[in-house]
């Protein structure tokens, strides 16, 4: 029986490391979060931020170095390896929604030191994070009206033509 | 003697203007486009077939209703190429292989030396310093000349049209969007990312440091950015360029550069020869008056 002993302390000592940074850093963290708000052609929905923190439990797996255990890519641990969580951590927070906007591109061609060039726009980045990870993973939409509804200005753009077909915008099942 | 002060003046003339225009014309073949166009950068790993970028071209261009809606995934079953009415298109290639097929939009490249311009006889295209191949359809008067030249198949020609036919093509948004910093609709659409706007300087850098970082997802290479002199539109993709549709056997020779010879010498040909033949032509009539054989003519004319 006592040789048990360490076996559960260090299965206790274990499920604490792993949910300590997550239940630091993901304390005031919103359970639901509204994306595409501002979307013509597509509507806005609830993004339910509380299912992935319990199904995903690192944060860092989506937002990086910013919060969540420290990044361990080796790429990115030579300038990141001890950056603290960052007092910003939303995707907005970094990946511009107007990515190729005359001021952005302004902005980046005059900061000569920026190493992050080729960071994806906020459309980009949530497509591709969001997708990536659902196809990776085999769970989650990845078709477009699985995540957003079409909007009526949406129909109009997409439908227009002769012959209406259903198709690229429609509703894949998984 | 003051016809033939005036043949030899003409002579001269020519001369220096065309051995100028030749001199202008050998230093364009080394033209690397102007230092601030703009351009696009396609990544074909990372586009997902939607078709957004055609109704977005559609919208903003101002371009009829299309057959079938921009919904229709069967248009991927053909290849297809753009014309007048949509200036971009999205085909799908490697079928064969198991999983998504590579999606690849078409358009006008935005060559650094475009062949429809060389070959346009009224000047009705311009490559303008924001890297836009643009035409003014005022001046075009439908020869079909910039079709034949086009190395890539894009200009479309508006048959539809019988009064005003004029040929159409994608313009980079030049109008409403290029021309005040804005990036083509195209590129404002793409939920993935494919597409990429900025100097097209800057956009070759991108694309190499994306090869550099993920050498296993991209072929190693860069179209468009030596191809016929360089392009304003750049393409990565995951496989050689061949196998999606890219014509890979055009060299880096802008087209001007085979042509640039005989063209050079059109000047000379156009402000020499009238002169010196109709010069010939006086001279030969000047010796008839002289000798009396032909004088009817003047008499009637006097």
């Amino acid at each position: 029986m006592p040789s048990y002993k360490p076996l559960i302390f260090g299965a206790l000592l274990l499920s604490l490391s792993a949910s300590f940074p997550m239940a630091a850093s993901c304390l005031s963290a919103p359970d639901t979060i509204t994306l595409n708000a501002g979307g013509k052609l597509f509507e806005p929905f609830s993004f339910d931020h509380a299912k992935h923190i319990q199904e995903i439990k690192e944060c860092s797996d989506c937002h990086h170095h910013t919060t969540g255990t420290l990044v361990q890519n080796p790429k990115c641990v030579k300038c990141h390896q001890n950056s603290s969580p960052t007092a910003v951590v939303s995707c907005k927070g970094c990946h511009s929604a107007t990515p190729f906007s005359p001021e952005t591109l302004a902005e980046k061609s005059a900061e000569k030191q920026r190493f992050h060039l080729d960071k994806m726009g906020l459309k980009g980045a949530m497509h591709q994070g969001c997708i990536g990870c659902h196809e990776k993973q085999g769970a989650g939409p990845t078709g477009c009206q699985d995540c957003h509804q079409l909007s009526e200005a949406g129909k109009a753009f997409y439908y227009s033509g002769k012959v209406a077909v259903k198709g690229a915008h429609g509703a894949k099942k998984h | 003697m003051k016809r033939r002060n005036f043949l030899k003046a003409c002579i001269i003339g020519g001369a220096t203007i065309s051995l100028g225009k030749t001199n202008k014309g050998w230093a364009a073949g080394s033209f690397e486009g102007y230092p601030d166009a703009m351009g696009v950068l396609t990544d074909t790993t990372r586009c997902i077939g939607c078709r957004s970028c055609e109704a977005a071209c559609n919208k903003e261009q101002k371009l009829p209703e299309p057959e079938t809606s921009f919904e229709d995934k069967s248009v991927f079953e053909h290849e297809r190429r753009p014309d007048s009415k949509a200036y971009t298109v999205v085909n799908a290639y490697d079928k064969k292989q198991p999983g998504e097929p590579v999606y690849r939009k078409i358009q006008c490249n935005h060559c650094n030396e475009p062949a429809c311009l060389t070959s346009c006889f009224v000047n009705a295209y311009t490559k303008t310093k924001e890297g836009a191949v643009i035409y003014n359809s005022k001046v075009c008067v439908g020869c079909r000349n910039c079709m034949i030249a086009c190395p890539f198949n894009v200009p479309g020609y508006s048959y539809e049209s019988v009064t005003n036919p004029i040929v159409k093509k994608c313009i980079l948004c030049y109008d409403t969007r290029l021309k005040v910093g804005k990036p083509p609709a195209c590129v404002d659409i793409c939920p993935q990312e494919a597409l990429t706007f900025g100097r097209r300087s800057d956009l070759i850098k991108l694309a190499h440091e994306r090869i550099r970082e993920y050498p296993d997802r991209y072929y190693d290479n860069v179209y468009g950015e030596k191809e016929l002199g360089g392009t304003s539109w750049l393409y990565l993709s995951r496989t050689s360029f061949d196998k999606i549709g890219f014509d890979t056997t055009l060299g880096n020779e802008p087209i001007i550069s085979n042509v640039k010879e005989f063209l050079g010498m059109v000047p000379m040909v156009l402000s020499i020869w009238p002169a010196l033949f109709s010069g010939i032509h006086l001279l030969s009539k000047g010796k008839h008056d002289e000798h009396g054989h032909d004088t009817e003519s003047t008499q009637e004319d006097r």
